[in-house]
């Protein structure tokens, strides 16, 4: 094309067109519109999750938040010599002797039949008559005196005194009866009856009765079960990732290998279960249910997570580095164990807290491994049976007590707060360790 | 366009003239024999058969545009290349007679005689003072405290840096300004005591006046080393260096006496360059 050719074309394109300014400004309206049309909907995204987020967590503590505060009762016990027989101690009826107690110091008669007595047993808690066994046994000398006893009440009667069993409800619909709520009143008019802070929560394992359930089992076999799974994802999973990152030829079968590590991280969990079923508890015969086999199937689901978030942390430190350290004669070993991994490390530990604290969540895996058992005790070691926080959540969902609900809901609370400090310990490690260059 | 009827660099006196009578004599032995040196990227050819000679004490310039290949033979003069999965590299290339890509050469001993400097400095995030002192304590040169003090200290004062940061030596190396780092990083290099300093472009992200602070002090470590030097300024090329390379897609065009090189090139494609008719 010629000067003159062209120049004449751009002649009649100015000709045929208005000038540059009216023709941006002709679209420059719709622009705009489709930049706040996008920030609209940006907001209308966040909202609604933000809207979900909340519910959720308003539910959770709106059911949960009376689970941290309880009721107990605190009674003079008089251990009666002609009820307990000091050479079966075991042998006695404390429960029935601890009620009539109470029941003469309230003045409330038994009837002939015990009816009444067993109705008040109700109220009370069985937890006294334990108490009073125990004390007994550690010191045969208190037999014929009088000692103090402190024992959560019954899970009902604390619902009532929460305000969760009210008169309202139809006598037949409800698990206290009219007479018991007014015994109730009365316990509590005399002061016998104290509300405090939940400490059984924290300190009880779980138990079949509700006032008497806490979360102690199952937050240390979940530290247990967690440990397992930190100390093998991840030396395994740095390790490998190391290698294949640094050290490993690119070629097919690593290739291949990296492929595969990406699609174990979309592995149901499930499967895993599937897995520490059959080759750990059937083939290497390790104990069911135990934080072993729990910790050792949630390090395999947490290893492709580790690996990749450590392969990433990797790939960000920058290759001049690496050049740097080379170029002065360290080896390979040296550049990387003395130079990337350190850089790398901010984001390895928020990688590996992170799958970490998925790990504590997860429940289907460990289903399948037998973890969904009723544990009264506390795991001695790894291999003994043992629950964990969101098994525990999930036995006590289904439990058929109503006390078991909101505790259910507080067990939740209580593992969202390891998740938010371990989520927490991550962010600060990375503010704390990131270097800039 | 306009072309240019002289050399830009060439004929003022002030540039590569002789600053000492050693520089143009060429009785040393060449430190770096190159014979048929050809490297290839996976199936692409780089280099296509390099023959060199390399001085000793001196300063030897390597020039051309850009992807012509001289960044890529200054990193076979260390073994760099090493590291790129998909490099493979023919030919021979003596280090004081000996073929450097023998497989008997470890890689750590070479890059410790030769060291490198690059074209971004790239300090460790590390203090001054272990990022100097690292080399020589991979390496297991001193052994003692004093006698690592006493390392890094001449290191700093031979790359001119010691009266800046001698009050400061355990804050971190990359709180220090671009010309700064880059000596910080020649220091590093002169601790492990290498015969050769290679440098990629290494004022390409500096400042003027700290690209003039390292030419004087590529000037002063002429004395000891051989030193080779990547630069996309040809001006900085007649200033610092002894010998220039001419490199172009691939091929070593032209070497020579800077001086000759600038002035009175033989090759027409040196001669296009250098008067900044491409590249």
């Amino acid at each position: 094309m010629t000067d003159s050719a062209q120049s004449s074309l751009a002649e009649t394109r100015a000709a045929a067109q208005p000038d540059l300014k009216t023709r941006v400004a002709k679209r420059l309206k719709s622009r705009h519109a489709a930049e706040l049309r996008f920030r609209a909907y940006g907001i209308l995204a966040v909202s609604i999750a933000v809207l979900f987020l909340g519910i959720l967590l308003e539910r959770i503590i709106h059911q949960g938040y009376t689970a941290f505060v309880t009721h107990s009762i605190t009674t003079e016990v008089y251990l009666d010599p002609n009820r307990i027989d000091p050479t079966d101690i075991m042998g006695a009826n404390y429960d029935q002797m601890i009620t009539e107690q109470v029941m003469a110091k309230m003045g409330v008669n038994d009837d002939e039949y015990g009816t009444t007595s067993g109705e008040y047993k109700e109220i009370l808690s069985p937890d006294l008559g334990f108490k009073a066994l125990e004390a007994l046994r550690d010191n045969p000398k208190l037999l014929g005196q009088k000692i103090s006893l402190t024992s959560p009440i019954a899970a009902n009667a604390d619902l009532y005194y929460k305000g969760e069993i009210t008169r309202d409800i139809v006598e037949a619909d409800r698990n206290v009866s009219d007479q018991q709520m007014v015994w109730m009143d009365a316990l509590k008019t005399k002061g016998l009856v104290t509300s405090h802070f939940n400490t059984y929560l924290f300190t009880n394992t779980d138990s079949t009765q509700p006032e008497l359930a806490g979360l102690l089992g199952a937050i240390m076999g979940s530290a247990m079960m967690l440990l397992v799974t930190a100390v093998l994802a991840i030396p395994i999973g740095v390790g490998a990732a190391l290698f294949l990152e640094e050290f490993a030829p690119k070629n097919r079968w690593t290739a291949l290998i990296e492929v595969n590590i990406n699609n174990l991280a979309a592995v149901p969990s499930i499967v895993y279960g599937l897995l520490g079923l059959a080759v750990f508890i059937n083939w290497l015969g390790m104990p069911r249910s135990s934080p072993l086999v729990g910790g050792v199937v949630l390090s395999l689901m947490a290893l492709p997570t580790v690996i990749i978030a450590t392969r990433s942390s990797l790939r960000a430190v920058p290759p001049s580095i690496r050049e740097a350290a080379l170029g002065i004669g360290a080896s390979k070993t040296q550049a990387v164990f003395h130079h990337v991994l350190p850089l790398a490390m901010p984001g390895i530990m928020t990688g590996t807290i992170i799958s970490l604290a998925h790990a504590l969540g997860e429940t289907a895996p460990l289903l399948m491994i037998g973890m969904i058992s009723f544990v009264p005790g506390l795991p001695e070691s790894v291999t003994s049976a043992a629950s964990v926080l969101p098994v525990q959540i999930f036995i006590w969902e289904n439990a058929s007590e109503r006390a078991f609900h909101e505790r259910t809901a507080a067990a939740i609370i209580v593992l969202l707060v390891f998740m938010i400090i371990m989520n927490l310990a991550a962010i600060l490690l990375r503010r704390r360790f990131e270097r800039r260059w | 366009m306009k072309l240019y009827t002289r050399p830009l660099y060439a004929p003022d006196t002030s540039i590569g003239k002789p600053r000492d009578p050693s520089m143009t004599t060429t009785a040393t032995t060449p430190k770096f024999v190159a014979r048929d040196v050809k490297v290839y990227y996976g199936d692409k050819p780089a280099l296509h058969g390099i023959d060199i000679d390399i001085l000793d004490k001196s300063v030897t310039a390597f020039i051309g545009p850009s992807g012509c290949g001289k960044s890529t033979f200054l990193r076979c003069l260390n073994r760099m290349n090493d590291t790129i999965p998909s490099a493979r590299v023919d030919g021979t290339i003596l280090l004081d007679g000996e073929d450097l890509n023998d497989r008997k050469v470890d890689p750590v001993v070479l890059r410790a005689r030769v060291g490198m400097v690059f074209q971004k400095p790239n300090p460790f995030p590390k203090t001054i003072y272990e990022n100097v002192a690292y080399g020589p304590k991979i390496h297991g040169l001193a052994t003692s405290k004093e006698e690592m003090d006493h390392i890094v200290e001449s290191s700093l004062k031979k790359a001119s840096l010691w009266n800046e940061v001698s009050d400061r030596l355990h804050q971190q190396g990359t709180g220090l300004s671009g010309g700064q780092q880059q000596r910080l990083v020649i220091a590093r290099a002169i601790a492990v005591g290498p015969e050769v300093i290679l440098m990629d472009e290494p004022c390409s992200a500096l400042d003027p006046i700290a690209t003039a602070k390292i030419e004087e002090l590529i000037d002063e470590l002429r004395q000891q080393f051989c030193i080779v030097i990547v630069t996309h300024s040809m001006a900085q090329a007649a200033r610092v260096s002894q010998k220039t390379a001419f490199f172009h897609l691939g091929n070593l065009v032209e070497v020579g006496n800077t001086e000759d090189i600038f002035t009175n090139p033989k090759d027409q494609r040196t001669q296009d360059y250098i008067t900044g008719r491409f590249g």
